[in-house]
């Protein structure tokens, strides 16, 4: 009777605690496997998170065609903005390209399995000066430098000489 | 400067915006509507236009830099009223100088690999020679931006394609990279991108199964800015290229082809090139 007193003991003890570790092995084993969605700047989307998860590729789809063929560079829906606004730090400090799985788009698309071509060509992390809210452009007006450095510099008369180089062929 | 503000038409307002489809946050430009604009800053226009005119010859000025200077407001569609074009000077030309040919490289990303067969050439310097006389011209030879492309007209998945303001360009997301534009072009312009690249431009996308050419720097043009070689020859160089409306008989383009010879290259095959070329 001592001995099976004791086993129960040492039974409940080890439900007791299997039951205490479970549960946050669960939660651990469970957000490795969820993923890992980065938070992007300021206070909202361009449009409720909802419609966004369900509708991004359509939203990208007609925007990439309206910017193509007809040069309307709207930025709500432009993949330019997502790139910008959702850029994750990498360890050193500069924004990860795709193939870092904490990427934004990353992150959602390897969890769900579900291959992306948009990168293949556009670039996955903000310009260098477009990181983290930086000017991508320089501001308007510019042009004068270059139009004063053109001034000083005059009008120049190339004299023609070189080689012979045939138009179809690849000049280096 | 203000010449070219006439030049890129009517209906512009807004200028601002960044390369392709930006969603930066943050837009330091400021609308300068022409009839809102503060009058210092039209003073200012005005007397840059002033400050860039010079004379290179008795009767002839030419205006320094220009450019769209205004950009179409975000949500506008590129107008067919305009058509975008190149005038260059080949007698600017100085032999041995490839600044338009880096400045495009780096502006767009693409690079030299060292392999000529295959490396993605956007423009290059090239060196004619008259066989007869012997005389010889550099000059930068790119996509000519012809009114008939022979690369629209061969692409299968009309990808290849003329937007209304005349930049003929290549819809990446529907090429399929069978190259019958690169056949077809009569100048050599078009490259094919054979490897995977990484980190390009953000507003220059390309990627490896694709055609591309020059593009005029459309991403410079709808943001009021200059294509990116003629910015450079500007100010580095001897400001060989000019840009412009070629739709608009004020613009400056225009008025200088209307008064001085200019050629087209490969004029036999009349595809009323974009691009043209002086004292060859």
């Amino acid at each position: 009777m001592t001995s099976m007193r004791i086993f129960k003991f040492i039974l409940s003890i080890w439900i007791m605690v299997i039951g205490v570790s479970l549960p946050g092995q669960l939660s651990a084993a469970e957000s490795s496997l969820l993923p890992t969605i980065a938070k992007g700047k300021g206070d909202k989307c361009v449009l409720p998170t909802e419609y966004m998860r369900r509708n991004h590729m359509d939203l990208l789809d007609h925007q990439r065609d309206e910017t193509v063929l007809d040069g309307v560079r709207t930025k709500q829906f432009s993949l330019k903005g997502c790139v910008s606004c959702h850029a994750v730090k990498g360890t050193d400090g500069k924004a990860v390209t795709v193939k870092d799985p904490k990427h934004f788009c990353a992150s959602c698309h390897n969890y769900a399995a579900v291959h992306i071509d948009c990168f293949d060509c556009h670039a996955s992390r903000p310009g260098e000066k477009d990181q983290f809210g930086g000017l991508k452009s320089k501001p308007a007006g510019h042009d004068v430098a270059a139009l004063k450095s053109y001034l000083h510099s005059g009008s120049q008369t190339g004299v023609l000489t070189g080689q012979q180089t045939s138009l179809r062929g690849r000049n280096k | 400067m203000s010449d070219f503000i006439k030049g890129s038409g009517d209906g512009c307002g807004k200028e601002g915006g960044c390369g392709c489809s930006s969603g930066s946050a943050v837009n330091s430009h400021t609308d300068h509507r022409e009839t809102d604009m503060p009058q210092t800053r039209r003073g200012f226009m005005k007397a840059a236009t002033a400050l860039a005119m010079i004379t290179i010859a008795p009767g002839i000025t030419l205006f320094a830099t220009g450019g769209p200077a205004k950009a179409r407001p975000l949500d506008e569609a590129a107008s067919p009223k305009i058509r975008w074009g190149m005038l260059i000077d080949a007698s600017k030309c100085d032999d041995g100088c490839t600044k338009c040919v880096s400045a495009c490289s780096k502006e767009n990303g693409w690079k030299d690999n060292g392999r000529p067969d295959t490396d993605a050439q956007w423009i290059r310097a090239v060196t004619l020679k008259n066989r007869k006389t012997g005389a010889t011209a550099t000059l930068p030879l790119m996509c000519q931006h012809c009114e008939e492309p022979p690369c629209v007209d061969v692409c299968p998945t009309g990808a290849s394609f003329k937007r209304a303001d005349g930049i003929v360009l290549v819809n990446k997301h529907t090429c399929i990279g069978c190259r019958y534009c690169m056949m077809a072009c009569p100048y050599g312009a078009r490259s094919f991108i054979h490897e995977p690249l990484e980190d390009q431009k953000d507003h220059a996308p390309r990627g490896k199964g694709t055609v591309e050419s020059c593009t005029l720097c459309v991403h410079r043009i709808d943001e009021g800015r200059l294509p990116a070689c003629v910015e450079t020859c500007n100010a580095e160089a001897g400001g060989a290229l000019m840009f412009g409306d070629l739709n608009d008989p004020n613009s400056e383009i225009s008025k200088r082809i209307a008064t001085y010879a200019s050629i087209e290259l490969r004029s036999g095959l009349q595809l009323n090139t974009g691009v043209r070329y002086q004292n060859i």
